[in-house]
């Protein structure tokens, strides 16, 4: 409907050159000089990654901010009893940040198989990580905190909810990469989903350190 | 290995790939632009309806009946349904129209276009985007059908009304579910947009396209990103939260001991209203900018085009945009005077809100800087870049008095705060809009609109908004309340009535001669003049290609950037303009 007019040309002018990436991450492409080809895919998959990391960051401040106000401002807080099991997960999600890391070294080092092994032990350390997560909700559903049974249950769930989400699209990112390297089509334009799912993935680490001393100070 | 396994660049087979799930970015602004074309009617025709109801409130209206069996049985609009109308307005208006037509639209088409690029950084993400707002807006208007209809608690939300349900009116049950679900899903579609747009901006500029070199439309749609990015994921959370309070009985906003229609709601306890507003305005007040920063960018240049002028101050128009971006984030308290605030903050946001008045300041005196002593060209385009500054010099002025806690007092529930925002954000990013329409036609779709008929829809529109709108400023002052479905019984008011017929009169007058519009860019579409390569012998990248450009944009050729975007009448040049990949040497440089 009225949009015929600006798509239909098939003229190229000039000479052939390569095709530049489109798409997420990874994917080899032409190299190109000025801004283009795989040097400027990089640079904007690294921009895209930071950005994408801002947003998050905006999303739990003011999950943190709401906790902040909705505790102050009320005499119903009552802190909620967290299930032990959360420090386990915490020792398995830094556990599969240091394979990520690992592997990251041994391919810089040229040691494809290690990386192939180490990147596997990560990504399965953070689908670990998300049984183990789930074991802890059902073990506060089993004692009978619920979502809506305090503010601080309620935050709780919000917060390793949302993160549990981010870890999903991160565990993604990571198998995706794994089964790339076990089928040994991972080439160096790979290189940038190898870095932005690691970067991504230590952040996630990041943020549920600070959420469980959110939860243990103020939850 | 390094053998590309997809490229943004095979020219698109087959109609699906081509018009549909479309990876290239003018494609996908098209999309946006139609999307938004939709609904800025479809908002258009409920504000009819209740510009109808408020001076004819008894009125029975046989099809009325037939739309709504329950919210107009008998063809009655009830209370309920005027507010349903007024939330589905300003909500379809300020998502669909206003933060999608702009930004997502002209931006997709034109930012990659005007840094020199071949695509949006990552054109995947960007359908996704685009298929994301459709759902958003489809779940959106699906409020109308349910159960109970569309919700009532305006475009902000506010709980309580928002957060215990059904109890508290028809709307309330499912149809703000879904508004909030609707939402949720466009703040995700934004977000991504937003990442698109930044990383297309910083990474992808064709070789000596510096950021300085950037027309201020790329600047502003950078900053707009900016504030998307930031401001949406906050709205994300809240209305996470919100939807929490909704379905599974938190507590996050809604207070104990209430007591709505005769029952005490027992199942809340402790939440804070206050908390989502405070959540909200941190997302709403940037929201402001994201509507208006892109129509100020196509304004700036604009005018410069048309007045064969540079900018007047390219750079500090530069510093402008970021620092009204900046302090954007910091004035959020003034939609919140009235909720019992801290006197001290309340003073605060005050004095920053005050300061925003200075980067904006600076923008229209250098607008009216740029068209001092220019050869001006008349164009349609033109037209509505000039009553762009005016309604945003209207609409900034009774700014003013609103940031003034103790004046906003009296106004904030009076039909003046209804004047002040639909001038500054409402017709004047719509202004921003047609005049985008109007120079970019050419480009989009290869033809030329009407200029005699854009310049009666132009005239037409430019005295009927004004008819619209500047008479609220004066029933509000007279105390007239907004919100209201009927004050025809209210004796202070009864004075103010005439007054209300002429604003729906010009209502009327104003939407109907919108066909004009439609037929002109229809019209045009099909039989309009084919438009040369550049027909307003404009400076900037989009002008050096064929209109329409090729799929792949610049046809191979990677374009080489040697001037600033507005080097209009350099003394020297051969022509009035220097086009920015024109050889150096055609200039002394920018």
């Amino acid at each position: 409907m009225g949009m015929s007019g600006s798509i239909t040309h098939d003229i190229v002018h000039g000479p052939p050159r390569p095709p530049v990436e489109g798409g997420w991450g990874g994917g080899g492409g032409g190299g190109g000089s000025d801004g283009r080809g795989r040097g400027a895919f990089r640079r904007a998959s690294f921009t895209g990654l930071y950005v994408l990391l801002a947003a998050s960051t905006m999303l739990f401040a003011a999950f943190t901010s709401a906790m902040v106000v909705r505790r102050g401002l009320s005499d119903d807080w009552v802190s909620m009893p967290k299930p032990p099991i959360l420090l386990v997960n915490t020792a398995i999600l830094l556990a599969s940040s240091l394979a990520l890391e690992l592997a990251r070294r041994a391919l810089k080092s040229g040691g494809r198989a290690r990386f192939n092994g180490w990147w596997t032990a990560g990504t399965a350390l953070g689908m670990l990580f998300l049984a183990g997560q789930a074991l802890a909700w059902n073990q506060l559903n089993a004692a009978g905190v619920f979502i809506s049974t305090n503010p601080s249950s309620s935050f709780f769930y919000v917060l390793s909810v949302s993160h549990a989400v981010h870890l999903l699209g991160g565990v993604s990112a990571l198998s995706y990469v794994a089964v790339q390297a076990w089928r040994l089509s991972l080439g160096p334009g790979k290189r940038t989903a190898i870095d932005i799912s690691a970067i991504f993935w230590h952040f996630l680490d990041g943020l549920w350190l600070y959420l469980m001393v959110l939860f243990y100070v103020w939850g | 290995m390094s053998a590309p396994t997809h490229s943004a660049h095979h020219a698109p087979q087959g109609f699906i790939r081509k018009y549909v799930f479309s990876l290239d970015h003018k494609v996908i602004g098209i999309q946006y632009y139609f999307l938004g074309l939709f609904s800025v009617f479809l908002g258009m025709s409920l504000s009819l309806l209740m510009r109808f109801h408020m001076v004819n409130p008894e009125a029975k209206v046989a099809w009325f009946a037939k739309l709504w069996p329950t919210a107009a049985a008998g063809g009655m609009m009830t209370p309920e349904l005027y507010l349903s109308l007024m939330t589905m307005h300003g909500t379809i208006m300020v998502f669909f129209v206003l933060t999608t037509v702009p930004q997502s639209g002209f931006g997709n088409y034109f930012l990659p276009l005007q840094i020199g690029a071949e695509d949006m950084a990552f054109p995947v993400l960007n359908m996704l985007s685009f298929w994301t707002t459709f759902i958003a807006l489809v779940v959106m208007v699906s409020a109308f059908f349910v159960q109970g209809g569309a919700p009532l608690a305006g475009w902000t939300a506010y709980p309580p009304l928002s957060g215990v349900g059904r109890i508290t009116g028809p709307g309330e049950g499912m149809g703000q579910t879904l508004w909030i679900a609707s939402i949720a899903i466009f703040c995700g579609a934004s977000l991504m947009g937003a990442i698109n747009f930044i990383a297309t901006t910083v990474d992808l500029r064709c070789k000596g396209m510096r950021l300085m070199r950037m027309p201020l439309t790329c600047w502003t749609w950078l900053v707009t990103a900016i504030l998307a990015l930031l401001g949406f994921a906050v709205l994300l959370a809240a209305g996470l939260l919100l939807i929490l309070d909704r379905t599974v009985g938190t507590s996050f906003f809604i207070p104990g001991s209430l007591m709505i229609s005769d029952q005490i709601i027992t199942n809340h306890k402790g939440g804070s209203p206050l908390l989502w507003q405070h959540l909200f305005w941190f997302f709403g007040h940037p929201e402001v900018y994201i509507a208006i920063l892109p129509g100020m960018g196509v304004t700036s240049h604009l005018l410069a085009t048309f007045a064969r002028k540079p900018v007047f101050g390219y750079k500090a128009m530069v510093y402008a945009i970021l620092s009204i971006g900046f302090l954007g984030f910091l004035v959020w308290g003034h939609h919140m005077f009235m909720s019992g605030m801290n006197p001290y903050s309340a003073m605060a946001f005050s004095v920053l809100t005050m300061a925003i008045g200075v980067p904006s300041a600076i923008k229209t005196f250098n607008w009216i800087g740029t068209l001092w002593g220019g050869k001006i060209h008349f164009d349609t385009a033109m037209m509505f870049s000039l009553g762009f500054v005016s309604l945003f010099v209207t609409g900034g002025l009774s700014g003013i008095f609103l940031g003034q806690p103790a004046l906003d007092l009296y106004f904030h529930d009076t039909y003046f705060v209804v004047g002040h925002f639909h001038m500054i954000m409402g017709v004047a990013a719509i202004f921003g809009m047609f005049a985008g329409t109007f120079y970019w036609f050419p480009k989009m779709f290869g033809k030329m609109m009407n200029e005699t008929l854009g310049k009666i829809h132009f005239y037409a529109t430019f005295i009927g908004v004004y008819c619209i709108f500047a008479p609220m400023h004066f029933v509000g002052m007279a105390g007239n309340p907004r919100r209201y479905s009927d004050f025809t019984n209210v004796e202070y008011l009864a004075g103010l009535m005439p007054v209300h017929k002429f604003m729906t009169q010009a209502a009327y007058f104003t939407a109907a001669v919108q066909i004009l519009f439609l037929i002109n860019l229809f019209w045009s579409l099909w039989k309009g003049p084919k438009a040369p390569m550049n027909p307003w012998n404009s400076t900037s990248l989009e002008w050096t290609i064929p209109s329409p450009p090729p799929f792949d944009n610049f046809g191979g050729v990677h374009p080489v950037v040697n001037h600033g975007p507005y080097e209009f009448s350099v003394p020297g040049a051969p022509t009035d303009f220097i086009m920015q990949t024109d050889p150096p040497s055609v200039s002394s440089e920018d």
